[in-house]
C-alpha cells in the first residue's frame, strides 16, 4: 500500500508512495474507463463460464449446451449433407461411368485418397507402394487378380481367401513339399526352372529338369509359359515384380511351403460409394488397366 | 501539466491511481490550417465512401468492382491487379511503403499524420461537426451538459446520437464493401438477405466508429494508440511541429498591462484543442499536432493587432535560436523583430531524410521490378514420395509426378509438356489430350490451378542412377518454352 505520497519536484506530480532502494514511481493514472473495460472483460469471462463448458468436470457443460463433440459431429453432419447428392451419384454409377465424368471422376480420386489412407494403408502402403511379405503394390503394372477396374472392384468388395464372404477370392496353391507332393530334389529344379522365366537361373540343368516338373504340377494355374492366371490368382513368374521376393531361397519356400495372402472383405465395411472411390482411385495409381 | 480547462479539482490528499475522465468541449475555428483539414477529412471520407462503388470489367464470372478483397475465393483485386494469396508480399511492400512514408513525413511535418490523415482524426472530426449542429458550440455545449435532464436536452441529445448512429453505420456498411459487392451488397443488407457474418461485421464497425469517434476521442490517441509513444524517435530538432513561441509570448498577461509578452492568456488556444491540453506547455505526448490553435492564436494577434504566429508550426531548433537572440530582450516589436530574425530555412535535407527516401526508393523499385517480372503463370511438380519409385513387371521403372499449374489470366492456353531426360524415358500424363507431335496437351482452366499427374517411364536395362535429374517444359503453339522446372528420377539404390 502506498506510505507516502510526495510532490515530484521536478515534474511537479505526485508519487505512487512506493519506493524501492530510494527510487520512487510518479503516479501515472489510468483512465478510470480503462479499469472498467478491465471489469467488463471479467463479467464477460462469467457469463463465458455459465453460458459454455469451462470447468473441468465431466458434464459440466453450459446453459448453452454447446461442446466440441457436438459442434464437430455437427459439422461432420452438415458436410456429409452437403456430399450426399455426390455420394449418390457414386453410389449409383459404375466405375467406367464415374471415370468418364470428369466431376466424378475429382471427386472420386480425392475421396478416394482419403478412403485408401483410412482403410488400405495399413497393408498396402502410402500411395500403394505394397510391403515385403505378400503385400502387393497397387501402384505397379503387375496384378494378381487383375487390374481392369471390375477386377479390382470386386477384389476390394470380397477379399482375397477369407472366411467372412463367400465370394472371396478363394484359390490356394498346394503346399508341394511340406504335403509330399514333391521331392526335395524336385522342389530345388522346379525352383531354378521358375527362375529360368525371368532369365535368372543359376543351374541350367536343374532348371531343364524342373521344366517337366513344372508342366506336371504348375503349368495348369501358372500356364505352360508360367505367365500366371488371374482368374486363379496365379501370378505372373515370368516377370520382374515378385510378391514374396525373387531370390532362390524365396521362391523355394512358396513352392514348398506355399503362399496364401488373406485380404478383408470391405462391401459389409464400407459405402458402395466409398467402394467405387477406391476402385477408381487404385486403378489411377499407375497401374489400371483398360477395359 | 495543465491540460484541463478549467483547471481540474484541488489535488487530492491520497492520489488515485485512476483518473476521472475531463471532458472536452473544442471549440469552432477557422482559419487555414482549420480549411486544409477540412479539405483532408472531405479527401479522405470520398475516398474511403466512394471507392467500392468504382466499376472495373473483368469479364463474364469475375467480380466487377475496382477494389475488392475477395475472401472466399482468396483472391485481392486492384483494379486491373489480381493478387494470389502467394503474392500477398505486394501488399506488404504498399505496408512496408506506408510505414516508411509514415516515417519521412513525421520526420519532416511531426505529426500531420495524426493531426489531419488519421481515421481516428477525420471521424472525431466529423462527428464534432455534427455535434456542432446540433449542441451548439463550446460554451452551449458545457452549458447544455451542466443543465439537468429535460424534455429539450433529451431531444438534442437523441438527434446528435441518432445522427452519430447513422454516420457510423454508414461507414460500417462501406468498410464490408471493400470485401463483397458492393450494389449487391446493398440491396441484401436493407432487404435482410445478407449472411450473418455479413451483419456481424456490419454491427461491429458501426460500433467502433460510433464508439471511438463520439465517445473515445481524443482518449484514443492519448491511452490506446502505440504511434504517440514512439513516433518521437522520428522527430528531431528540425522537425516542423506545433509549438508556441514562449521567447515572444512570455510574460504573459492582459493585453493592456506593462511589460507583458504577447500571449495575452486568452486561452483561445486551449479551447480549440481537440485533445485538451495546453500548447504552451511545450511538446507533449497528447498533442496531435493537427494546428488549431494556430488558427485559434492568429485570429487573436490579427483582432489585437500583433503580428500572427505566436503558436506556429515551428522547429525545435528555430525555437532555441529564437530563444538565445531574443528571450533577453525586454518584450516588444525589437524581440519580436530580434528573434524572428535569428531563424534560419528550415532544413529539410538531413541524412535521415535522404534515408528514408532511399528506402522508400529502394522498396517502390523492389516492388515495380517484381511485379513487372511477376509470371502470369507457374508450374509447379511433386514428386511423389509414396512410392519413391515403382518396379514395372518388364523390369522398367516409373516415377510419378504432380504437376500443378497455375494461371492467373483469364485465357485458356493449351500447353504442350516435353520432358528433359535420358533416352528412352517415357511421358504420359493422365487424363489429358495429345498435340499433333503426339505430346501431352495441357489446357489451363483460366484463373485457377489446374493439376495433372504424370508417370514418366525408365526402359527395362537401362543402367540408373538412384537419381537422374529431369525437366518438365511447357510449350506454346509456337514450341517456344514458356514454362519449366526441375525434377529428379529417383531409382533403386
Amino acid at each position: 500500500m502506498p506510505t507516502k505520497i510526495e510532490k515530484d519536484a521536478v515534474s511537479g506530480r505526485d508519487t505512487t508512495g512506493h519506493e524501492w532502494d530510494g527510487i520512487k514511481e510518479l503516479n501515472t493514472p489510468l483512465p478510470r474507463w480503462w479499469l472498467y473495460t478491465f471489469y467488463a472483460t471479467i463479467v464477460f469471462a462469467l457469463v463465458w463460464v455459465v453460458l459454455y463448458p469451462a470447468l473441468p468436470i465431466r458434464g459440466a457443460t453450459g446453459l448453452t449446451g454447446w461442446t466440441a463433440r457436438g459442434a464437430i459431429v455437427g459439422e461432420m453432419a452438415e458436410r456429409a449433407n452437403q456430399q450426399a447428392p455426390m455420394l449418390d451419384a457414386l453410389r449409383a454409377a459404375t466405375p467406367q461411368q464415374i471415370l468418364a465424368d470428369a466431376n466424378l471422376r475429382g471427386f472420386a480420386l480425392a475421396g478416394g485418397r482419403m478412403a485408401f489412407a483410412n482403410n488400405c494403408a495399413g497393408c498396402h502402403g502410402a500411395g500403394g507402394q505394397g510391403a515385403p511379405g505378400g503385400f502387393p503394390s497397387l501402384a505397379d503394372d503387375d496384378w494378381v487378380w487383375g487390374g481392369k477396374l471390375e477386377e479390382i472392384r470386386h477384389t476390394i468388395r470380397h477379399g482375397i481367401r477369407n472366411t467372412e464372404d463367400e465370394a472371396a477370392r478363394a484359390t490356394m496353391m498346394p503346399r508341394f513339399l511340406a504335403d509330399g507332393l514333391l521331392k526335395p530334389a524336385q522342389v530345388n529344379d522346379v525352383a531354378e526352372h521358375v527362375l529360368s522365366l525371368s532369365g535368372r537361373a543359376a543351374d541350367q540343368a536343374a532348371a531343364a529338369r524342373g521344366a517337366a516338373v513344372f508342366a506336371e504340377n504348375c503349368a495348369s494355374c501358372h500356364g505352360e509359359a508360367g505367365r500366371g492366371n488371374r482368374e486363379m490368382g496365379a501370378p505372373d513368374l515370368g516377370d520382374q515384380v515378385w510378391l514374396y521376393g525373387g531370390d532362390k531361397a524365396a521362391v523355394v519356400h512358396s513352392i514348398a511351403y506355399s503362399r496364401a495372402g488373406v485380404m478383408p472383405s470391405w462391401n459389409t465395411r464400407l459405402d458402395p460409394a466409398v467402394v467405387n472411390m477406391l476402385t477408381v482411385y487404385v486403378h489411377a495409381l499407375g497401374g489400371g488397366e483398360a477395359e | 501539466m495543465s491540460r484541463i480547462d478549467p483547471p481540474g479539482a484541488a489535488p487530492q490528499p491520497q492520489a488515485s491511481l485512476y483518473a476521472t475522465r475531463q471532458k472536452v468541449y473544442p471549440r469552432a475555428v477557422r482559419g487555414r490550417v482549420r480549411q486544409a483539414k477540412w479539405a483532408i477529412l472531405a479527401l479522405c471520407l470520398a475516398l474511403y465512401y466512394l471507392v467500392p462503388w468504382l466499376r472495373w470489367d473483368r469479364g463474364p464470372g469475375m467480380p466487377g468492382q475496382a477494389v475488392l478483397v475477395d475472401v472466399a475465393n482468396a483472391r485481392i483485386f486492384l483494379f486491373g491487379i489480381e493478387i494470389w494469396p502467394q503474392e500477398i508480399y505486394f501488399i506488404t511492400g504498399l505496408l512496408v511503403l506506408g510505414a516508411i512514408g509514415l516515417f519521412a513525413a513525421t520526420s519532416l511535418f511531426g505529426r500531420v499524420w495524426c493531426g489531419f490523415a488519421c481515421p481516428q482524426t477525420v471521424w472525431t472530426d466529423l462527428f464534432m461537426w455534427v455535434e456542432r449542429r446540433i449542441e451548439g458550440d463550446r460554451n452551449a455545449r458545457m452549458r447544455l451538459d451542466a443543465l439537468p435532464w429535460s424534455r429539450g436536452k433529451l431531444l438534442r441529445k437523441a438527434a446528435k446520437h441518432a445522427a452519430w448512429l447513422l454516420i457510423a453505420a454508414a461507414t460500417g456498411g462501406a468498410w464490408i464493401m471493400y470485401f463483397q459487392d458492393a450494389p449487391t451488397l446493398l440491396g441484401e443488407l436493407f432487404t435482410g438477405r445478407a449472411s450473418l457474418e455479413t451483419y456481424f461485421f456490419f454491427g461491429l464497425f458501426t460500433l467502433t466508429t460510433y464508439g471511438l469517434a463520439g465517445w473515445a476521442r481524443e482518449q484514443v490517441c492519448t491511452y490506446m494508440c502505440p504511434w504517440p509513444r514512439f513516433q518521437a524517435a522520428m522527430l528531431d530538432e528540425n522537425s516542423l511541429v506545433v509549438t508556441y513561441r514562449a521567447w515572444r509570448g512570455e510574460p504573459r498577461g492582459k493585453a493592456k498591462a506593462e511589460g507583458i509578452g504577447d500571449c495575452i492568456d486568452c486561452r483561445a488556444c486551449v479551447h480549440v484543442c481537440p485533445t485538451g491540453i495546453d500548447i504552451r506547455d511545450g511538446q507533449q505526448l497528447e498533442c496531435i499536432g493537427c494546428g488549431l490553435c494556430i488558427d485559434a492564436c492568429d485570429d487573436v494577434m490579427g483582432r489585437i493587432g500583433r503580428p500572427k504566429g505566436l503558436v506556429a508550426f515551428e522547429t525545435l531548433a528555430n525555437l532555441a535560436a529564437s530563444e538565445a537572440a531574443a528571450a533577453h530582450l525586454a518584450p516588444g516589436p525589437v524581440r519580436q523583430v530580434c528573434g524572428m530574425k535569428a531563424r534560419q530555412p528550415v532544413r529539410f535535407s538531413r541524412p535521415r531524410i535522404w534515408l528514408y527516401a532511399g528506402v522508400l526508393g529502394a522498396v517502390a523499385l523492389l516492388m515495380l521490378g517484381a511485379f513487372l517480372l511477376r509470371d502470369t503463370a507457374t508450374l509447379t511438380v511433386l514428386r511423389d514420395r509414396a512410392p519413391l519409385y515403382v518396379r514395372l513387371s518388364d523390369g522398367g521403372t516409373r516415377n510419378a509426378y504432380t504437376l500443378k499449374l497455375e494461371n492467373r489470366l483469364r485465357g485458356e492456353p493449351a500447353l504442350a509438356l516435353a520432358l528433359d531426360a535420358p533416352q528412352g524415358f517415357r511421358l504420359v500424363v493422365q487424363d489429358s489430350d495429345a498435340d499433333a507431335d503426339g505430346r501431352p496437351l495441357l489446357t489451363l482452366r483460366p484463373d485457377a490451378v489446374t493439376q495433372w499427374r504424370a508417370l514418366v517411364t525408365a526402359p527395362p536395362g537401362l543402367r540408373l542412377q538412384e537419381s537422374t535429374p529431369v525437366r518438365f517444359r511447357l510449350l506454346d503453339a509456337a514450341g517456344r518454352t514458356v514454362l519449366s522446372e526441375r525434377s529428379v528420377f529417383l531409382g533403386p539404390k
